[in-house]
């Protein structure tokens, strides 16, 4: 159908301006994908013994090298040349160009036949698909309040439906793993399309703040039909209050499991960041599903900070299509003497494994909030132990002096 | 190894990132959002190397300039009085870092700089006096002509082991 076209189209245009490119011996510039630089994965000690190695034989005693300077003022030229967190929170790069001038930041080489195919597909993608897919949209967005108190089978009707006017071709693996009820789904956040994609498959109790405007009437809508859990502004501080609600709602058995998303934010889909442990607290069996988007046909990721909702859809009712695989990984518990920490980074680090996500440590909520100074000390921490030997507290009673590990 | 056309590209795509104002200039701040800048104990200190004296904006030239200073080294360079010293010899990389420690450029790196220094890179993990104490020793140990301060010739030799084309060098991937 016409999500065919839609897909063969960008991939062989992109194929002939590769072979174009070629052809004139043109070097086609490809924006770096997993950063500019080559950053040694060694580590503050590694690179300290090093130093010191070079400088003199390696003392046992702890000491300050001038030469030390050199480890810290490298890293730090290499993070403001390229730094792992801040190029998450912005869209993708791609390796070739997909046609949509919204992907295009660093295509220099655009020939005049690749101007002509750009223009083919504006005609194709404003003239034909946007309109086809607003007609969709807008019609069932009438029909959607006339939907009080309806079946299951109806809530997956409507999304399916919503999974056309975005022209999103999924693929579920695992469908055995599906969350069951009495369950928590967590899957990593890229776009608010995450829910649609996975209420595709399966019905999901969805947790979030009370919205106004156009999200505020979907909200309402949604609650007509099954159960979700909306917090009011006031309510999302006290935290206790939240996992209440969300235990009961896992207790009772009759329930859909929920859908949280613990990043808290929307990433850009290359990287996983720290999971927020409050949905690990719960105690209940945990169901991870990753989802990864192919960028080529269309960058779902939603930069809130530059886009509002509105202009996003717009964005992607009128890419070429929304390609994504969801995988539906095993259920995971908590384990004895795991702490919610703990899980969550072990269910996080399951969801980055499958979906081929880098798994990072960082916190989402720097997107908009400063690094702590906790970090700072952990470096000087690190690196006080090359420096000093520490002296246990009771050095005065103690007849040797001992040195303090980990 | 030579720097493309590309390389500047991918330079001047991160400068325009970092450019939050699009003014065309960097500014404190700007270098300041940096995540893992802010968490690196002499963060500051690298980003004031960036800024010429009395400067308060950085423009792209000057940051590459800078960021010149760590392209590897050219081991096949011949010797050349004649010739300027090129940004990224051992020499000019041994300057950058002298001029980390030196703030107020006048050629020696005395106590009170030292000091300032270990307390940035060591922050509440060690005592006043230990730091006191590192410090005598690193002067003590640098010091040749007895002036209670470390001038670049010294710090230079004392340096005349480490490998400094490796450690303050960064590459760029193809």
């Amino acid at each position: 159908m016409f999500s065919f076209h839609a897909i063969f189209f960008p991939q062989w245009a992109t194929l002939r301006m590769e072979r174009g490119a070629k052809e004139k011996n043109h070097h086609l510039y490809k924006p770096y994908s997993n950063g500019i630089i080559a950053k040694e994965p060694s580590s503050l000690e590694q690179e300290i013994h090093e130093l010191r190695g070079s400088a003199n034989s390696l003392r046992s005693e702890p000491e300050f090298e001038m030469a030390d300077i050199f480890y810290f003022c490298r890293r730090g030229v290499e993070s403001i040349v390229d730094d792992e967190v801040t190029k998450r929170f912005s869209a993708q790069e791609l390796e070739s160009w997909n046609l949509l001038t919204r992907s295009n930041y660093n295509f220099r080489h655009i020939s005049v036949r690749l101007s002509a195919l750009w223009g083919l597909g504006v005609l194709i993608r404003y003239g034909f698909l946007l309109p086809l897919r607003s007609e969709f949209a807008l019609w069932h967005s009438v029909s959607f309040r006339l939907r009080t108190y309806l079946s299951e089978k109806v809530h997956l009707i409507c999304y399916r439906i919503c999974v056309r006017a975005l022209t999103a071709i999924i693929t579920y693996h695992n469908r055995e793993n599906k969350p069951k009820n009495g369950g928590i789904c967590v899957a990593n956040h890229t776009t608010p399309i995450d829910v649609i994609i996975l209420a595709n498959d399966g019905c999901y109790s969805m947790v979030g703040q009370v919205h106004g405007g156009l999200m505020g009437i979907i909200q309402r809508a949604m609650v007509k039909s099954s159960p979700h859990i909306w917090f009011e502004r006031s309510e999302v501080k006290d935290r206790h209050h939240v996992a209440k609600r969300l235990g009961d709602h896992v207790a009772d058995k009759t329930k859909q499991p929920i859908l949280i998303f613990p990043e808290g934010t929307c990433i850009n889909n290359t990287s996983v960041m720290m999971f927020k442990k409050g949905s690990f607290e719960i105690g209940c069996t945990v169901y991870p599903v990753a989802i990864k988007y192919d960028p080529r046909f269309g960058d779902a990721f939603w930069n809130s900070s530059k886009f509002g909702i509105v202009n996003y859809l717009l964005r992607m009712m009128s890419s070429w299509a929304i390609v994504c695989s969801v995988w539906y990984l095993p259920p995971m518990n908590r384990e004895e003497g795991e702490d919610a920490v703990q899980f969550a980074n072990r269910v996080k680090a399951a969801i980055a494994a499958q979906g081929g996500l880098v798994d990072l440590l960082w916190d989402g909520g720097l997107k908009r909030a400063k690094v702590k100074d906790a970090f700072k000390e952990e470096q000087q921490k690190l690196y006080s132990k090359f420096v000093v030997n520490k002296t246990c507290l009771f050095e005065n009673i103690c007849s040797h002096r001992c040195i303090s590990k980990g | 190894m030579k720097i493309s056309p590309a390389h500047i590209i991918r330079l001047y795509d991160r400068f325009e990132f970092l450019d939050k104002e699009g003014s065309g200039q960097l500014r404190l701040e700007d270098f300041a959002e940096v995540k893992e800048l802010a968490m690196n104990p002499i963060g500051d200190r690298i980003i004031g190397a960036f800024f010429s004296p009395g400067q308060e904006t950085v423009d792209f030239p000057s940051f590459v300039r800078i960021l010149a200073h760590f392209r590897p080294t050219d081991k096949n360079r011949a010797k050349d009085s004649t010739q300027p010293e090129p940004v990224n010899s051992r020499t000019s990389k041994l300057k950058f870092a002298f001029q980390l420690y030196d703030q107020d450029r006048d050629g020696k790196i005395s106590r009170a700089e030292l000091l300032q220094v270990l307390r940035e890179m060591l922050g509440m993990q060690v005592t006043e006096e230990q730091l006191e104490s590192i410090a005598d020793r690193a002067i003590q140990e640098a010091d040749l002509d007895r002036d209670d301060a470390i001038s670049f010739e010294e710090f230079r030799k004392s340096l005349e082991k480490v490998n400094i084309e490796h450690k303050m060098s960064i590459r760029f991937l193809r």
